[in-house]
């Protein structure tokens, strides 16, 4: 299995992009969000108020998917399934759970006044 | 190393060649078989299946792969032709030579064909091997009409596969009564009444004496003694068996006076180092026509042969327990109390169709034998109390009123009461102390696991429920508890929550998870959300976009996903009948957006490169020209495929493609675990091949044929007959309640040929469930089905017309840009996604 790959971590954000209101996001779920030419997908767990970003991209076959996926928990780790081929993913540090993948990148994320930020630089 | 050779490969020769390689390995010995049938020995007494689905493999004893594997030389298509028992070799009509050291004749029987007039006519077939069934179900499409001579065990099968072949058929028994070897004249009348219900009409106490032909040169009528006569198109016969001993008789092997090798308790004939098993040996003075004691013989002929010594005593207890078509049918012991000093205690009930007859010593404290006809429950536990002489403890009449219980007395025993040699299964010769050392040595928790490791129940297959008994007991008393659960996030499996929903009205995922839910965060996971989604959609029958989130991706956006991130539209076309202006405007829409056309694999029009925000503007267009989703993505109902049928075709029996409309607007609607294919023939060409379908029916000049558990996929299999020659209104009675016991009780993304094969006694117990309602379940699954029916609405309609749903049609949330990542290139003029890296 890969490393855990932090886009960037969270002491060094220069940036936090703003990306839309909690209510836009749906309950436990995902959305994909673009900035700039990038595709960072947002996972929300409403129940204990969890939130993540991931790469949109599913390193498996190089599709711009992850944000449709179906996001649960395994042992405590909270994870997204890629559509095609079910292939999990940890949020917690990108890993791919269920196989030998290339890991996600994650990012680091908050919520400030009703909106949802990442920090992207 | 020493060479044996066995002439015959069916179920006794193949069965010492296992016993063989069990106990003396692959090096000790070369073992030669000779077998003149084309395939490797299979289980013959269940030949009957063979016309259902017409599948070899599942009665295949073993690949010819585990002949290899074991060093053993199968030589088929090839009949030994000399015995030199001087120098120890054989010869075949090939020409093969081999020398022995040891011979095992194991050539069975043939069926015995009594010399009546015409009997060779065109027309006439006897019922033993895979090749007469190939040639009875060629002959018998072009035939209305059958007659089997022989109303005996084998001949009612035979009659039973006729029947099933959709021919009107006829049993013609010499004697006053139906299989006169196991039934006295009360059981023979019930299961007579019975079978004459069924439409299968059987003429006792006559006598064949002429079979005239037509101008055509095949048969057409019987004449009987009695001068009275019957008109059939075809006649099987199965009028007892004979055992193959011309070989043996050839070469100056003894043979008895009517037919039979002679062998002693030992196996051995009158021939130095030449045994004979199974069906062609005659053991004192008799020949035992059913394969247990073939396989004792076998068991016996191993140690001799290996220097162990081992004597065969003979079968006192044959005892059958089989269901003829439809009717459950016992005979065990001394079924008619001839050899004992007993009398017999009946119970009749002539409404129910049921009659038991026990026959128990006059001080009442022994069961020597009986009969039972349609409820055979107590059979196994019967059989039991005979064989192990277990000393009455109550009044003996409790015997045939408690159920599963030794000994009687009212009380409980079940398995426990058994002593641990007590033999479970008879076929196998497997006792109850083999099962339960299997079960703790393999740490086996099903049926199967058992059947694998013991063989146990791999024969005619009654025993099992005791197999189940026992191995229930095992665990109970080890303290295990076996169950199969969702996921790490619900304790219960796929059935318990259908129940659990539907008693607590639950309508959402995040409801359940709260109540029911086995972990503390209840965040679910990609297994059980979508196998709620469906659970949900099976009971309440609610839009599925008001759950988007549990949803797997193709039901999330009503829409395949395909390679490249675009997706697929596929409208329904009922039955596959389509108009010029809806073809058309698939066209018209198809160019507009310039989408990829191809005819799928369920033959519907299929439109694929559709990006995720285009998806609404073009089911609204397809809507306006009057289609609807066609549910390509759903574990649901995709499309019923069809033949034009009798509108059209010269030989259509009936309206498929009407039947197929029908049925596909009633079930449209349905959520199940996992995707059903149905399709409807109009006749029996099948040209629909609806027995490859989850469901499918096929027309007969009576009505329909329906057909339950076809499909393609990884695991091929053929669809088995669940009911013949019924009307429109009943098929769809029956197809509603296999849906809805199917939707109750797989497990997730399980198929209807899998459930069904787990479903302990398969096919026929489908049939008890939805046609003699065993579960008393019909009336709800009834009203169930209605309900989903009645509250269909279009998946499609659904989402355009919901504003908050639309929204959800967009691959960003902050941008209204389309996904910059999806790329096309151009194949044979079309476009087509770019491969993936």
């Amino acid at each position: 299995m890969c490393e855990s790959k932090e886009a960037i971590k969270e002491s060094e954000v220069k940036t936090w992009f703003k990306t839309a209101k909690v209510e836009d996001f749906p309950a436990n779920g995902g959305a994909a969000i673009l900035y700039k030419d990038t595709q960072i997908a947002v996972f929300h767990f409403a129940a204990s108020n969890e939130w993540y970003a991931t790469d949109n991209l599913c390193p498996h076959k190089q599709q711009m998917i992850l944000a449709k996926g179906i996001i649960g928990e395994s042992q405590g780790i909270p994870k997204v399934a890629c559509p095609f081929h079910k292939n999990t993913y940890s949020l917690i540090d990108g890993k791919n759970i269920n196989g030998e993948q290339d890991s996600i990148s994650t990012y680091p994320i908050k919520v400030e006044d009703g909106h949802v930020y990442i920090g992207v630089e | 190393m020493e060479n044996i050779v066995v002439i015959g490969n069916g179920m006794v020769g193949y069965k010492f060649c296992e016993k063989l390689i069990d106990e003396a390995g692959v090096d000790k010995y070369k073992i030669t078989v000779f077998g003149e049938e084309p395939l490797p020995a299979y289980n013959r007494v269940k030949l009957s299946a063979y016309l259902d689905d017409h599948s070899i493999e599942d009665l295949t004893l073993a690949k010819e792969e585990w002949y290899e594997e074991n060093n053993i030389d199968l030589i088929l298509s090839d009949r030994v032709s000399v015995i030199d028992s001087e120098n120890k070799k054989v010869k075949s009509y090939s020409g093969v030579e081999v020398g022995y050291d040891k011979l095992v004749i194991a050539t069975g029987s043939a069926p015995f064909v009594p010399p009546i007039n015409g009997i060779e006519k065109k027309g006439v077939f006897v019922y033993r091997t895979i090749q007469d069934l190939d040639d009875i179900t060629e002959y018998a499409k072009y035939c209305k009409k059958a007659a089997v001579i022989g109303g005996g065990l084998l001949g009612l099968e035979a009659a039973k596969g006729l029947m099933d072949l959709g021919v009107e058929t006829h049993v013609v028994e010499f004697a006053n009564r139906l299989m006169p070897q196991q039934l006295d004249t009360t059981a023979s009348k019930l299961l007579n009444d019975k079978l004459d219900e069924l439409g299968l009409t059987c003429h006792l106490g006559k006598n064949t004496q002429l079979i005239e032909e037509n101008e055509e040169g095949t048969v057409s009528n019987m004449i009987f003694s009695d001068e009275s006569e019957l008109q059939v198109d075809m006649i099987v016969v199965s009028a007892g068996i004979k055992p193959r001993d011309e070989l043996a008789k050839q070469f100056k092997i003894e043979v008895g006076k009517r037919g039979g090798i002679v062998v002693n308790d030992h196996m051995e004939t009158s021939v130095k180092d030449i045994y004979a098993i199974g069906e062609c040996a005659l053991h004192n003075s008799r020949i035992y026509g059913l394969v247990a004691p073939g396989y004792d013989m076998a068991a016996v002929a191993v140690k001799e042969i290996l220097g162990k010594g081992a004597q065969y005593h003979g079968d006192e207890m044959m005892s059958t327990n089989l269901k003829l078509v439809g009717v459950q049918v016992a005979s065990f012991g001394d079924a008619f109390g001839r050899n004992h000093e007993c009398k017999s205690i009946e119970y009749h009930d002539k409404h129910s169709g049921i009659y038991k007859r026990i026959n128990v010593t006059n001080d009442g404290r022994q069961l020597v034998g009986g009969i039972l006809v349609g409820d055979t429950k107590d059979y196994n536990m019967l059989v039991q109390t005979v064989n192990n002489k277990i000393e009455l403890t109550g009044s003996p009449e409790e015997l045939i009123f408690g159920s599963r219980t030794v000994g009687g007395g009212g009380s409980k025993m079940g398995v426990s009461a058994l002593p641990p040699e007590a033999t479970i299964c008879s076929c196998e010769n497997v006792t109850k102390h083999d099962i339960e050392k299997a079960i703790a040595d393999n740490e086996l928790i099903d049926i199967k696991g058992i059947q694998s490791c013991t063989k146990a129940g791999s024969g005619c297959g009654g025993c099992k429920p005791m197999i189940q008994d026992v191995l229930d007991e095992t665990l109970k008393s080890s303290g295990k508890v076996v169950k199969k659960v969702l996921c790490e996030h619900f304790a219960y499996s796929r059935a318990e929550l259908y129940e659990l929903v539907r008693e607590n009205e639950i309508k959402t995922y995040d409801e359940l998870i709260d109540k029911f839910g086995s972990t503390k965060q209840n965040h679910g996971c990609e297994i059980c959300k979508p196998a709620v989604a469906s659970i949900l959609a099976g009971i309440w029958n609610e839009a599925i976009l008001g759950q988007n989130i549990i949803q797997d991706t193709n039901d999330k956006y009503l829409a395949n996903i395909q390679k490249g991130g675009t997706y697929s539209v596929i409208p329904r076309v009922p039955g596959g009948e389509l108009s010029a202006d809806k073809l058309a405007a698939i066209a018209r829409i198809a160019d507009k957006y310039n989408l990829y056309i191809k005819i799928t694999g369920a033959q519907r029009i299929g439109l694929y490169g559709v990006e995720l925000h285009q998806l609404p503007i073009v089911w609204e267009e397809l809507i306006e020209a009057g289609m609807e989703s066609g549910q390509a993505y759903g574990k649901a109902l995709r499309a019923v495929k069809s033949c034009v049928g009798q509108t059209w075709c010269r030989y259509g029996m009936q309206d498929s493609t009407t039947m197929a409309i029908d049925i596909e607007n009633r079930y449209k609607g349905l959520r199940t675990p996992h995707k059903i294919k149905m399709a409807v023939s109009g006749c029996a060409r099948e040209c629909a091949e609806a027995i490859g379908k989850d469901v499918g029916i096929i027309a007969t000049e009576k009505g329909w044929n329906l057909y339950v558990g076809g499909n393609g996929g990884t695991s091929p299999a053929h669809a088995k007959l669940l009911a013949s020659d019924i009307d429109t209104e009943t098929c769809f009675k029956y197809i509603d309640r296999v849906y809805m016991y199917y939707v109750k009780t797989a497990e997730p993304l399980q198929r209807i040929a899998p459930w069904m094969q787990k479903l302990d006694g398969g096919i026929e117990y489908l049939k008890e469930v939805v046609i003699e309602d065993c579960l008393g379940l019909n009336a709800v699954f009834d009203k169930d089905m209605q309900k989903i029916v009645d509250s269909y609405k279009d998946e499609w309609s659904d989402a355009i017309n919901d504003t908050e749903k639309r929204k959800t049609f967009a691959h960003f949330l902050n941008s209204d840009q389309s996904d910059p990542s999806i790329q096309f290139k151009d194949l044979r003029g079309q476009k087509v996604p770019k491969d993936w890296d």
